[in-house]
């Protein structure tokens, strides 16, 4: 059963994604403290924070891995919570950790997810071609994925976020461990996703040079957003020359 | 999602079990090879010493490796439910749980579709087995063959849940010894599985006391009465029982509000 929209059943004008006094505590640690965020549709945001930050278990909330302890989420208008189902369709993930099945082919994996998510066979036979051809692993698709690249891999795995055609991609440090090439291509085609299919892209990343200068962006330190905008404007606020300069004179200000 | 769309997604974990467990030849060669021991070392051992005598189900005296069968079908439903328990656990690890746990159908659904996929995986085993203890000269009544059937979804239910149960409390897969030694053993040696409960009453009524809490008990004896044709509805309550309990307990523990599950790493670094 769902329950009655409070900001209105067509969820048009909703942000991709709205958090609101967001907290969680993991073994009597706080991992976030009041986290407000709102992403708005069909545009590439950055969250920005060190390793620890709380940028993972941000994630995990939002997949609902597991429940916040308290705060609320909002994916389109549809509340986690209530409607969780409605909220969770509308989502596609890539994990910082390699998330595929290594004993399956790229196929079998994409099979594996379009099932998951329900997708009528003749549609997924169909999303599975064109997206391991979008990422330019058609050729690859019958091989097993423990032999795949690191990039291979998290071709296939974006491929496989985009199976069901959600409306908002979450990516978690989706180039880490890759090498510059695969980097460069992996930005670029997402990028890319949010220019010509209107996509929502929430990037979760500690790597400042994979912001550009009008990306909206999220600094996330020690469980706390201290800072969001475009990131030419936070630059600005601290008078700082660069995003670089700028994310270390804020996070230096607010260090345990 | 619509109820066509939770088919295909009970259909899609069925599938990758399947096709997993196929990759898995090692696993089935295995599932067959620890029963068929039992029978052909350990009860032909036995045959000659322990005769049973003439209890329900059976209406005559009967050897001790027919005796030993529906013990040893539970086994490899044992086994089998403790693979599941292990797959989750290695999901957890390799990441690939977070594809499961993230899907738009309710989490229990996605949890008892597991659980389904992981019975019907056991039938084959145990029908392989059959075949060969036939050939081995073990005749039991040929209907008993399909009567069963019931039982063995039912006890195959009941160990997966607590298969699913334990993978909750798993943190990673080297702990898994733990769980045979201290699930997988006890279960099936304090049990009826080798010997008739009134046998171990004779040698320990403590012994006894511990069988007859057993779950493990439950699920061989309502698997021994339906292969001879009969229905016993105390063992198979007290399987349906344990069923809802373990089962109660898996997806409490998989809950994402306040399960374990939550407190274990669900894979991936970083806070």
């Amino acid at each position: 059963m769902t329950v009655p929209d409070q900001q209105g059943s067509s969820q048009e004008n909703a942000p991709a994604l709205a958090i609101r006094a967001l907290s969680h505590k993991i073994g009597g640690r706080t991992i976030l403290d009041s986290v407000d965020i709102t992403v708005p549709a069909s545009r590439f945001v950055v969250l920005l924070g060190q390793n620890g930050a709380g940028k993972t278990t941000l994630f995990s909330l939002v997949t609902r891995l597991y429940t916040a302890q308290s705060g609320a989420i909002r994916i389109f208008g549809h509340d986690l919570r209530q409607e969780s189902s409605r909220a969770l369709s509308q989502l596609g993930v890539v994990f910082q950790q390699r998330a595929l099945d290594p004993d399956l082919s790229a196929q079998q994996n994409l099979w594996y997810h379009a099932a998951l998510h329900g997708m009528p066979w003749g549609e997924a036979r169909r999303r599975i071609a064109e997206e391991l051809a979008r990422v330019g692993l058609a050729a690859q698709a019958k091989r097993k994925v423990r032999g795949f690249s690191g990039g291979e891999a998290r071709r296939v795995e974006i491929a496989r976020a985009l199976l069901h055609n959600p409306r908002l991609l979450l990516c978690d440090e989706a180039t880490v461990g890759l090498d510059i090439r695969s980097r460069a291509d992996i930005i670029a085609d997402v990028r890319g996703l949010v220019r010509e299919r209107a996509l929502t892209v929430l990037w979760a990343t500690h790597l400042i040079d994979e912001v550009q200068p009008d990306d909206l962006t999220i600094i996330l330190h020690q469980g706390k957003v201290l800072n969001q905008g475009p990131a030419r404007d936070i630059i600005a606020s601290v008078g700082a020359s660069s995003l670089n300069e700028a994310f270390r004179s804020i996070t230096e200000g607010k260090a345990a | 999602m619509t109820g066509a769309g939770w088919f295909r997604c009970f259909i899609g974990i069925c599938w990758r079990e399947g096709l997993r467990f196929i990759q898995q030849r090692s696993r089935f060669i295995s599932a067959l090879v620890r029963p068929l021991i039992w029978l052909f070392v350990f009860a032909a051992g036995f045959r000659s010493v322990l005769g049973v005598s003439i209890v329900p189900p059976y209406e005559t005296y009967i050897l001790y490796d027919e005796y030993i069968i529906p013990g040893l079908i539970a086994m490899i439903q044992l086994f089998n439910g403790m693979q599941s328990s292990l797959s989750m656990v290695y999901d957890r690890e390799v990441g690939s749980m977070r594809v499961l746990l993230t899907s738009p159908v309710p989490r229990w659904f996605l949890l008892v579709s597991k659980l389904i996929a992981g019975t019907l995986l056991s039938l084959p085993q145990i029908y392989v087995f059959l075949l060969i203890a036939w050939l081995y000269g073990i005749e039991l009544p040929p209907i008993g063959y399909i009567t069963v059937i019931p039982a063995l979804i039912l006890s195959g239910l009941m160990l997966g849940a607590l298969g699913l149960l334990l993978s909750s409390m798993i943190r990673q897969l080297e702990n898994f010894a733990g769980v045979m030694n201290f699930v997988i053993f006890p279960m099936f040696f304090a049990s009826s599985a080798l010997y008739p409960l009134w046998k171990v009453e004779e040698a320990s009524p403590l012994l006894h006391d511990i069988c007859a809490y057993n779950p493990f008990t439950y699920a061989v004896e309502s698997i021994r009465f339906m292969l001879y044709v009969k229905f016993d509805p105390f063992s198979a309550g007290m399987v349906a029982a344990f069923l809802l309990v373990f089962l109660g307990g898996a997806i409490a523990a998989y809950d994402p509000a306040k399960g374990l599950i939550a407190r274990v790493r669900t894979g991936g670094a970083g806070a």
